[in-house]
């Protein structure tokens, strides 16, 4: 398979993936992709398409969810991580995940980057620390906050804190970042700085990102997947996808005729 | 034909008079109870025991108990109401079990608490063999608070935005873990005042107590679980109607005894209420 | 393509943390979690096996009653029980007429309460006002009924000129108001609860402030309004100490239901009054059992009744929403 960088793995592959809500809302048929390894994948496509729920269904975030249906296989390094008693708890550790809308946890700072590490059982304070300032410098926030880790979290703007939740998630050391339209609800001075940070981040994770518009999509994707409602529609290099998409509706929407 | 500004004015009139007219005597009973209690009020009233026929003295052991079965009431009545209140909000889903449940605490919000007393009286007192007790007190008063302490602990539970959860859950938490470090220490200041409004009202509580828990007079201070007490509001029951020739002001006193330690968790209550509705960040 | 740990030196690190994670996910997690998961699913489930070891309990006590008294006897007039009457007719009789009567008047007050703090009053008046009327549910029942001994009882004896203020109409005067705090939250819920558009089409149809509440929010939250009155009833007809310190307790079958300016005795206050200085097992014992049962049964139906209209409420507003 090409890539755009040469060889890449595979991290996660997608076979006949379907997902239905039991409200009938936002549902996912027949989905077969993969997941690059240090690459920035990129789903994008009209809101409803289904994105979220591919998300969430990869780190079993919808098994609180009502879901009435689910079939197909999510296999993560070659294991299906769909089997009925895979460690849930342990797979979101592996696979981070970062919302649109940033929430703090109402703690402080420190406490929130260090939040998963506490839950997993990490006492040692230097061991917390030292993972602490590694997060907010690979998530750009150490040099503006390192002074005042004791404040409450919700003391920072709104960008600081979608940085602060990245961090969080980054602290537990994750094989695989997911981001949902993490940039929706920041200015573009933020939206620049979250962007450059995960081209950053591409040499040690995987990144998994629903970009919150087609722009943002070309701009950052090495590897892109269209989808529409609930179907994927087209999957390949991000380049290709962008400038020679094969399918009409792709091309549709890239060129901003619906959506 | 009256116009429309006329008649708006009869009628908010008319509503306005009728509310000042019910929350007045609010504010007036316990100005009376105050004013007419006053001077019944001194460190001997609230630390010696009743002397010549309750009629002299202080009223020692009957605060002494109800601050026992306040205690009793919470021992009981916390961890059960918690624990339900975590269940429904943190757990269960919209199910036949859930529905009953729902239904059972709806039920139990109105049952009579003389009824309480009875049920107190046929399982604790007689067939667990507790005898009139502080034991069978506290068992009854705290299934009676249990509807209150579950919704309001319910409601705050629910309160806490459920995006903290799924965050929590996302960073690897288990339900137990989310519940522990986010949920109830966000929840916790809404708990509180329900245990407290719960508590208070057990406090103030006669019936249940009639035949589960009170004595009419008792010489001495009870020394164990499972004798028996005087407590204030049955104590004021009992000056007011069972002695004749009560000094007045010792009914008002008592009365207001058992008001000031009422209303002050009432009080408590409120002002915690407050206090974290301002602090909260989210 | 299966082993693929990222290679900087940062992730090496993670492998640390992974493996870490999963030593101590054993205590906090897999058995500790479910077996405190299931204690808490007990306690919830305890309340349901509450109502049904109270239910029970009044059974197991109370019908005796019926076997050792005939029903014929159980529905006459005369109670004293000293004697052996246990006609229960006086004492349902007693309930009946302090229970409607306080909830006839405890319902406008508490509505007009209620339209008061939520509609005419400014912001910084219902901040005072409302923690005012719930202090009044906070009031023992006893010191309420103190008060009506000394207070109110003989005002209404002068005021009416009767023999004694000790009569049913001071119990239902004072029940009325206590319902107060139960009537005016849940119609305050209720009007809260009716969509801002209704009153902006009333307003804008150039109806006034008054016409827009009357003709259009009350009527909206009717179902409401229905359930503060049946907890109301639940809550006066539960009522004990105040209704025994103030009706005078004479078990006397009224005349009429307007006959309430003469002592009445309830049901609760019988139970009340007469339990502490009955024999265990004897039959005036199960006969107040008896009584008991009544009364968890006649709540138990109103409370069902409001819990329905509540349920069915909120699922029309969730199927108006959708």
């Amino acid at each position: 398979m090409t890539t755009p960088d040469g060889a890449s793995d595979v991290k996660i592959h997608v076979q006949d993936l379907a997902v239905a809500y039991s409200d009938g809302t936002e549902s996912l048929q027949g989905i077969t992709m993969d997941i690059y390894a240090h690459q920035i994948n990129v789903l994008f496509g009209p809101s409803g398409g289904g994105k979220s729920t591919m998300l969430r269904t990869l780190n079993r975030l919808n098994d609180q969810a009502d879901v009435a249906a689910q079939s197909g296989q999510i296999l993560l390094d070659g294991e299906n991580i769909l089997a009925r008693d895979y460690d849930v708890t342990q797979l979101r550790r592996r696979l981070g995940i970062v919302f649109a809308r940033p929430v703090p946890l109402p703690m402080s700072i420190y406490e929130n980057v260090i939040y998963g590490l506490r839950l997993a059982g990490v006492k040692d304070p230097a061991t917390l620390d030292a993972a602490v300032e590694r997060a907010l410098k690979q998530a750009v926030l150490w040099d503006e906050i390192a002074d005042r880790l004791g404040d409450n979290a919700y003391a920072l703007s709104g960008g600081q804190q979608q940085r602060l939740c990245l961090a969080r998630s980054l602290a537990l050391q994750p094989e695989v970042i997911m981001l949902d339209e993490p940039t929706s609800g920041l200015d573009p001075i933020s939206t620049f700085k979250v962007e450059r940070t995960l081209q950053d981040l591409k040499q040690d994770y995987t990144i998994l990102i629903v970009p919150h518009s087609v722009q943002q999509a070309a701009r950052i994707a090495d590897w892109a997947a269209f989808f529409l409602q609930g179907q994927l529609i087209e999957w390949g290099p991000g380049r290709q996808v962008f400038t020679a998409p094969k399918n009409k509706r792709t091309e549709e929407y890239i060129t901003g005729r619906f959506g | 034909m009256i116009s429309r500004q006329v008649s708006e004015r009869i009628a908010f009139g008319v509503i306005s008079l009728t509310a000042v007219l019910v929350i007045l005597p609010i504010v007036g009973i316990i100005a009376y109870i105050v004013v007419e209690g006053a001077g019944a009020i001194s460190w001997s009233f609230l630390s010696e025991m009743p002397r010549d026929g309750m009629k002299a003295g202080g009223l020692l052991p009957a605060i002494i108990g109800t601050l026992a079965l306040t205690v009793g009431t919470a021992i009981v009545a916390v961890p059960i109401g918690l624990g339900a209140a975590i269940y429904l909000s943190e757990y269960s889903k919209d199910n036949a079990t859930t529905r009953a449940i729902r239904i059972a605490i709806i039920n139990l919000a109105g049952i009579p608490s003389v009824v309480y007393g009875l049920f107190g009286l046929g399982l604790f007192v007689i067939f667990l063999n507790f005898g009139t007790s502080i034991v069978a007190g506290s068992l009854t008063l705290g299934i009676m608070t249990l509807p209150v302490i579950i919704s309001t602990a319910e409601e705050a539970l629910r309160a806490v935005p459920q995006s903290f959860r799924l965050v929590s859950t996302s960073l690897g938490g288990t339900r137990l873990q989310t519940i522990r470090r986010v949920v109830l220490p966000q929840a916790l200041p809404g708990i509180i005042t329900g245990i407290i409004l719960g508590i208070e009202r057990a406090a103030g509580e006669t019936a249940p107590i009639l035949f589960t828990a009170a004595a009419f007079f008792l010489p001495k201070l009870p020394s164990s679980i499972f004798d028996q007490t005087m407590a204030l509001p049955y104590h004021l029951f009992v000056i007011s109607t069972q002695v004749p020739g009560m000094p007045l002001q010792i009914q008002y006193g008592t009365a207001m005894v058992l008001l000031t330690f009422v209303l002050s968790l009432n009080l408590i209550a409120t002002l915690i209420r407050r206090y974290y509705r301002q602090k909260r960040v989210w | 393509m299966t082993e693929d740990q990222p290679s900087s030196s940062g992730i090496g690190a993670a492998q640390g943390v992974a493996t870490s994670s999963r030593g101590a996910r054993a205590p906090s997690g897999s058995l500790a979690e479910r077996l405190i998961g299931r204690a808490i699913q007990v306690t919830g489930i305890s309340t349901v096996v509450m109502v049904v070891l109270i239910f029970a309990f009044l059974i197991r006590e109370g019908l005796p009653a019926f076997v050792r008294v005939p029903l014929s006897s159980l529905l006459s007039a005369r109670w004293y029980p000293i004697e052996g009457y246990f006609g229960l007719l006086p004492l349902i009789a007693g309930s009946l007429i302090v229970t409607v009567g306080a909830a006839l008047i405890a319902l406008p007050l508490g509505v007009a309460t209620a339209i008061f703090i939520a509609e005419i009053i400014p912001d910084w008046a219902r901040d005072i006002l409302k923690p005012v009327v719930e202090v009044l549910a906070g009031i023992p029942s006893v010191v309420i009924g103190f008060i009506g001994m000394l207070v109110i009882v003989p005002a209404f004896r002068v005021a009416l000129d009767i023999p004694t203020g000790l009569t049913a109409f001071t119990g239902i005067v004072l029940l009325a108001w206590m319902a107060l705090p139960t009537v005016v939250s849940v119609v305050e819920d209720v009007l809260d609860t009716v969509p801002k558009t209704y009153r902006e089409a009333g307003l804008a149809l150039g109806m006034s402030r008054w016409q827009t509440i009357a003709k259009i929010v009350v009527p909206a939250g009717k179902s409401g309004i229905l359930t503060a009155l049946m907890l109301g009833v639940g809550r006066a007809i539960g009522e004990t100490m105040t209704v025994m310190m103030v009706t005078g307790n004479a078990p006397r079958l009224p005349s009429s239901p307007f006959d309430i300016f003469q002592p009445a005795r309830t049901m609760t206050a019988t139970i009340a009054a007469e339990m502490g200085e009955v024999a265990q097992g004897s039959t005036h014992y199960h006969v107040l059992f008896a009584v008991g049962l009544t009364l968890f049964v006649i709540t138990f139906a109103i409370n069902m009744a409001a819990a329905m209209v509540v349920f069915r409420r909120t699922k029309r507003a969730e199927r108006m929403l959708s």
